[in-house]
């Protein structure tokens, strides 16, 4: 503190000095000659008394010199068990590299993350904007092949970790494209009830068919067949809980059912107590031999819907609202053999899937629900129809994959109570005109890692009545984040 | 009662019926216990220890991968009637397991109880990353998981495996007990015997197709030289092959192995090219004919790189 002090006079006399000189009387220089001698003094003194305390401690130094000599001896024997305890310490520390493996931080109970990202770059030969699937009722689900060009899919967040001794909770959230967020999933599901119960609660992917329950990121090809998006809305995930039970019999055998509010197509979000959408399902599964595994599904989902809406051009060329209520009947068949020499999928695997829907509805259409053209009115819905696909998917060598899908819908019968009684005609409901949609699809991708996938797939789609949309479609999709693990 | 529950109700009675069928069923065979072996030499040692007292079963063979393996149907059913599950851990199953365990409705088995057992927890790891980031590849942050290629980790897993036989079934606990003894008992000896045949191997430099032999060099004094897999779990590809290919010219290894799970093609490349032999392992218990049991994995690994030391 004085060293400063004492340059900062010093600076301070010498800056001042030369104009200051005249200025300044003599009994003011004999002061500040006086502080100057009383500062060296101060200092003098302390100089000293830091030297003697220095001597001190030199002489201690000197004892403890002795003492360490001595201590030498003490040492020599102690470095005998020193060797003993390194020998210890090395154990010890390779322990402890074990114990060290989980951070024993809160962020330990961090529920585990991935990130799926993905992206396609679309060319479509007809304008998607107008894409249908004609025959079928409109699902308002995302059925369309996307935007042309550049586009970002749907980014998916996973969160999931154990509640307790009873309860894993996972939240998927789908990031989409324009911004906006969705609840994929979100559930709770029991961690083994015992005797082969498992109970989910909450938001989660329908076990009708196969495909449905499998996220996109994970589907062999770009998009859904075409019976999955006019059946269940691309992919249907209700609000409700599901039970199942798997048999204790070495052949797997599974039964469940799901109730549900009916949130999405092909039930409609109700104000209605009780469940809008039931479904029971049974799969039986097995191996034959070491290379060949096989799933096959039944499933029946009923549901009532209220007010289903959709839009359609009528006759007169006016877009009107038309709207369903009744009941809605679907059965869906499914299949999947999967197939690897001596079950080692590592280098060659085939898999072979396929699924057959038939939904019957029962009810009243209303046309024209806002008059906007011919005038409210209101008559019975009879529908029968059906639609399939099957799909071979075959990695031929490490990393690299083709595969083949054949898609038919069966627009079957509608039968309209406001045509046959001759108030409106069939012109009035064009997408109810009857059409069997077809497409073909290849598809090939590359997999560097197990956490990435390019994809190009080609697809010739018929499924706007008279009109062939040839598709490519380029896609990436990877994960970060937590391992998953994928369902069979 | 509206048209929709009244439909649901008729659906509810056949299930109703089903369920309590198979729950009738279950009653039937309880006799052994049921145990279900993540890998081969688990299902092995369980056997050792256990003798007919359990029914052992393994998810995996010999000849698939353990890390790439599909949650299958009848898996899932296996899992739905285990009463023990003895896997490896270290996530070398985290692509397939928790789904089996998840989708049994088997509480015995879940994670915590004393029916899930993860034997790398119980001897010490090699190979812990320093660095977790999966550019480097499909790591294990918890270490290598390829274990029982050490004896004597066997040996560690042994008493850990009997101690849970005891818990579990405890009627047969003293069974259990003396059985284990026997088995600690040749395994020492076999082990004495195994370190005074594989001495001339110390040293011995060799080419791996994945890490997964790495407890076995450690307990030989083996010395990895190279890997034909650019990064763990990652397939060879003809740049890193080609890489290998000069390295292994300028600085031969002794020998290139892969495990009978690998696919023989990536170490005959590099063998066609260097005259280094390339010699198929079987890393597991089924490997190879002379594999049966755990004793025949050791005795048959062990020949097949003394042959070429020789």
């Amino acid at each position: 503190m004085l060293k400063p002090t004492l340059m900062a006079v010093a600076v301070a006399a010498a800056l001042l000095a030369p104009g200051a000189a005249s200025a300044v009387s003599d009994a003011e220089m004999k002061e500040l000659r006086e502080q100057v001698r009383q500062l060296k003094e101060q200092y003098e003194k302390r100089i000293e008394s830091l030297e003697r305390r220095l001597q001190q401690a030199e002489g201690a130094a000197q004892k403890a010199q002795g003492a360490a000599v001595k201590a030498e001896g003490v040492a020599a024997t102690a470095a005998d068990a020193a060797t003993k305890a390194e020998a210890q310490a090395l154990k010890a520390e390779s322990a402890a590299v074990q114990a060290n493996i989980r951070p024993a931080s809160e962020a330990a109970f961090n529920p585990a993350v991935s990130v799926i990202l993905n992206g396609v770059y679309a060319n479509l030969s007809k304008d998607p904007g107008r894409f249908q699937i004609t025959g079928f009722v409109p699902t308002l689900g995302e059925v369309s092949p996307g935007n042309r060009g550049f586009s970002l899919g749907e980014s998916e967040l996973t969160l999931a970790a154990n509640v307790d001794h009873y309860f894993r909770g996972t939240l998927i959230a789908s990031l989409q494209p324009d911004d906006r967020v969705g609840v994929e999933e979100a559930n709770i599901q029991s961690l083994g009830l015992s005797n082969g119960f498992t109970l989910k609660v909450g938001r989660f992917l329908s076990s009708v068919g196969y495909q449905n329950e499998i996220h996109a990121h994970a589907w062999d090809f770009t998009d859904a067949p075409l019976a999955n998006k006019v059946f269940l809305g691309n992919q249907l995930a209700d609000d409700g809980l599901q039970i199942k039970r798997l048999a204790p019999t070495d052949t797997f055998f599974e039964l469940g059912a799901e109730f549900g509010r009916g949130r999405a197509f092909p039930a409609s979000n109700r104000d209605k107590n009780g469940a809008g959408a039931s479904n029971l399902f049974a799969r039986l599964g097995g191996d034959i031999g070491a290379s060949t595994a096989w799933r096959v599904g039944l499933a029946h989902l009923s549901t009532t819907a209220q007010n289903r809406n959709y839009d359609d051009l009528d006759s007169t060329g006016t877009q009107v609202n038309n709207s369903f209520n009744g009941r809605s009947s679907l059965w869906a068949l499914d299949g999947v053999l999967k197939w690897s020499p001596n079950g080692n999928s590592t280098s060659t695997n085939f898999k072979l899937q396929g699924e057959y829907f038939r939904r019957s509805e029962n009810g009243n259409l209303t046309y024209d629900t806002a008059p906007a053209s011919l005038g409210t009115q209101t008559g019975t819905l009879r529908s029968a129809q059906s639609g399939w696909y099957a799909q071979g998917v075959y990695q031929f060598m490490p990393m690299w994959r083709v595969g083949y899908r054949f898609d038919r819908l069966n627009s079957g019968t509608v039968k309209l109570g406001l045509v046959d009684s001759g108030a409106l005609s069939a012109a009035d409901f064009p997408i109810l005109a009857g059409n069997d949609a077809t497409r073909n699809t290849l598809m090939f991708d590359f997999s560097p890692s197990e956490f990435s996938r390019l994809r190009l797939q080609f697809a010739r789609d018929r499924s706007r009545l008279g009109v062939t949309d040839n598709q490519v479609f380029l896609q990436y999709i990877v994960s970060l984040g937590a391992h998953g693990a994928h369902k069979f | 009662m509206n048209r929709a529950t009244s439909k649901l109700s008729r659906l509810i009675l056949p299930v109703a019926v089903s369920v309590s069928l198979t729950l009738l069923l279950a009653q039937a065979a309880f006799a052994q216990l049921k145990v279900l072996a993540c890998e081969p030499e688990w299902g092995a040692l369980t056997q050792e220890l256990a003798g007919d007292k359990v029914s052992v079963s393994s998810v995996t063979t010999a000849l698939q991968d353990p890390h790439h393996i599909e949650a299958r149907p009848s898996l899932i059913a296996r899992a739905r009637n285990a009463d023990l599950v003895v896997c490896t851990g270290s996530e070398l199953e985290v692509g397939w397991l928790p789904l089996l365990l998840t989708q049994s409705g088997n509480t015995k088995i879940q994670p915590g109880n004393p029916g899930y057992l993860e034997t790398s927890q119980f001897v010490s790891r090699l190979e812990i990353p320093k660095v977790l980031d999966r550019s480097l590849g499909d790591i294990h942050p918890a270490g290598n998981p390829h274990i029982h290629l050490n004896p004597r980790n066997i040996a560690k897993v042994a008493e850990v495996l009997r101690d849970r036989l005891m818990q579990i079934d405890s009627a047969n606990a003293d069974f259990y007990k003396s059985r284990t003894a026997a088995f600690l008992a040749r395994w020492g000896e076999s082990i004495r015997r195994w370190e005074s045949q594989a001495a001339p191997l110390k040293g011995m430099t060799m080419v791996v197709y994945h890490r997964d032999l790495s407890y076995l060099n450690q307990w030989l004094g083996l010395r990895e030289t190279g890997s034909l897999e650019p990064k763990p779990g990652i397939p060879a590809t003809t740049a890193h092959l080609a890489d290998l290919v000069a390295r292994m010219q300028r600085d031969p290894a002794k020998i290139i192995v892969y495990s009978a799970y690998n696919n023989p093609q990536a170490a005959q490349f590099l063998s066609d090219r260097t005259k280094i032999p390339a010699v198929m392992l079987p890393y597991t218990v089924g490997g190879s004919d002379r594999a049966k049991d755990l004793f025949g994995l050791f005795d048959d690994t062990l020949a097949r790189l003394l042959a070429v030391q020789k």
